[in-house]
């Protein structure tokens, strides 16, 4: 069931100079961008790959370069400034809420990298020399390309908007959610679902109760399956899609229900969100009249899935280790917030 | 006692602006426990207090009502003295 996924790069984050373009910009402004460069950058982006930039250069000059090449719109959150590059790279991953482990640093100069190496170990750091194989690196293809992974940087560009609202925004959290008008939609997986359902086992770990990743064909048997249900969840709201961000599995004996996977992409932690799947479960249960309980496997990023379970009113009935099974009376189950309006698909 | 009252009434009048918190009304019945928001609540009282609220910990009637919340702060910090 589970098999060791080799680690794939979310993100890419770029040097400037000599790196993406030859030259040093504040020595010269006539730089040239290295061959085959947007090349790259446009193949890590369909893949769904994010990019990002960490360099020591003036904020405005180098911006300016990068729209001067048409490549602005790749970069989320630049962080161009005189900050080591290790704190830069720690800003765009939390800026973009993903783990460390998934970020790969592209520099010319050894100095920078091994400050990266450095403070931050679990950095992929490579050297230019490695561009003419990168997207021919295993890290750097995903065993899928979906149609979220395609919209991926688009996405995170409608988060950017979303944010902004947000810091604008005076009234309290709630207010603010309801003005987005989300609408979370959950349906059984179909077959186009399936690779989505797949990148979202293998790519999910803070909002993931168990981490059990399941293959393609895998999955495919379940949503045939008599004795499963496997449902994927999508949110939109007036922004535009978020796109298929939540998932579970439910094993279903005669008498008990085991959910033995839940998961939200990070993307959505903000929203709210997660407990909707789980309230949905549970009523489905009640209304089958059967046990429910639910599996976990705690890791040191977890911890949010955990607390998810425990305040909708599961409890611990049985632990070994980092492996709890929790399990539902099923007496409380909360309705769905105002904020948002819950669509159930057959 | 009071202190922490407030600061626990500070925190949650970040979510439950319209209304004001009475000291044992239940959070929980209000409709807005989200796991975002538990997950905040748990790290504001470990951060703001210096307990550390562990896997046993968690247990709803832990965090109800702001009662409860205060009275389970006092017992970690208890603990730990």
């Amino acid at each position: 069931m589970e098999k060791k996924e080799e680690k794939k790069i979310k993100c890419v984050i770029w040097d400037l100079d000599n790196t993406i373009w030859i030259g040093t910009l504040l020595e010269d402004s006539r730089v040239v961008l290295r061959e085959g460069i947007v090349e790259i950058i446009k193949t890590l982006d369909s893949r769904g790959i994010l990019q990002s930039i960490a360099s020591k250069n003036e904020y405005k000059m180098a911006m300016e370069k990068l729209e001067e090449f048409g490549i602005s719109q790749y970069f989320l959150y630049p962080q161009i400034n005189w900050q080591p590059k290790s704190a830069s790279i720690k800003k765009i991953v939390e800026k973009i809420n993903i783990g460390m482990d998934t970020i790969a640093f592209i520099d010319d100069q050894p100095f920078e990298r091994e400050e990266v190496r450095h403070s931050l170990p679990d950095v992929l750091c490579l050297d230019v020399t490695v561009l003419a194989e990168l997207l021919d690196l295993p890290e750097m293809n995903p065993r899928f390309i979906t149609e979220d992974s395609k919209i991926r940087r688009l996405m995170y560009l409608s988060d950017l908007e979303r944010e902004r609202q947000e810091e604008v925004f005076t009234g309290t959290k709630e207010e603010f959610l309801a003005t987005l008008n989300m609408v979370f939609t959950i349906s059984p997986v179909k077959e186009g679902d399936l690779q989505r359902a797949e990148e979202l086992t293998v790519r999910t770990h803070q909002l993931n109760t168990t981490g059990y990743t399941y293959s393609y064909e895998e999955l495919d048997n379940f949503r045939r399956s008599k004795d499963h249900k496997l449902f994927i969840a999508s949110l939109e709201d007036k922004f535009g899609t978020y796109g298929k961000i939540g998932l579970a599995l439910i094993e279903c004996r005669p008498k008990e229900w085991i959910i033995k996977l839940l998961l939200m992409s990070c993307r959505v932690m903000s929203r709210g969100v997660g407990t909707i799947m789980l309230n949905y479960i549970m009523e489905l249960a009640k209304e089958a009249n059967v046990h429910l309980k639910a599996e976990f496997v705690s890791t040191d990023r977890n911890r949010m899935m955990y607390i998810t379970y425990k305040f909708a009113g599961f409890k611990e009935i049985e632990e070994d280790g980092n492996f709890i099974v929790l399990e539902n009376n099923l007496e409380r189950i909360q309705s769905v917030p105002e904020y948002i309006r819950l669509k159930v698909v057959d | 006692m009071e202190e922490k009252i407030i600061k626990i009434k500070a925190f949650l009048a970040k979510f439950f602006r319209k209304h004001e918190l009475q000291e044992d009304e239940d959070i929980f019945a209000l409709g807005f426990v989200n796991s975002l928001f538990a997950m905040q609540l748990v790290m504001f009282l470990e951060k703001e207090f210096g307990i550390v609220i562990d896997n046993k910990d968690l247990d709803l009637n832990n965090f109800r009502t702001i009662k409860a919340i205060v009275a389970f702060v006092d017992h970690k910090l208890n603990l730990a003295s």
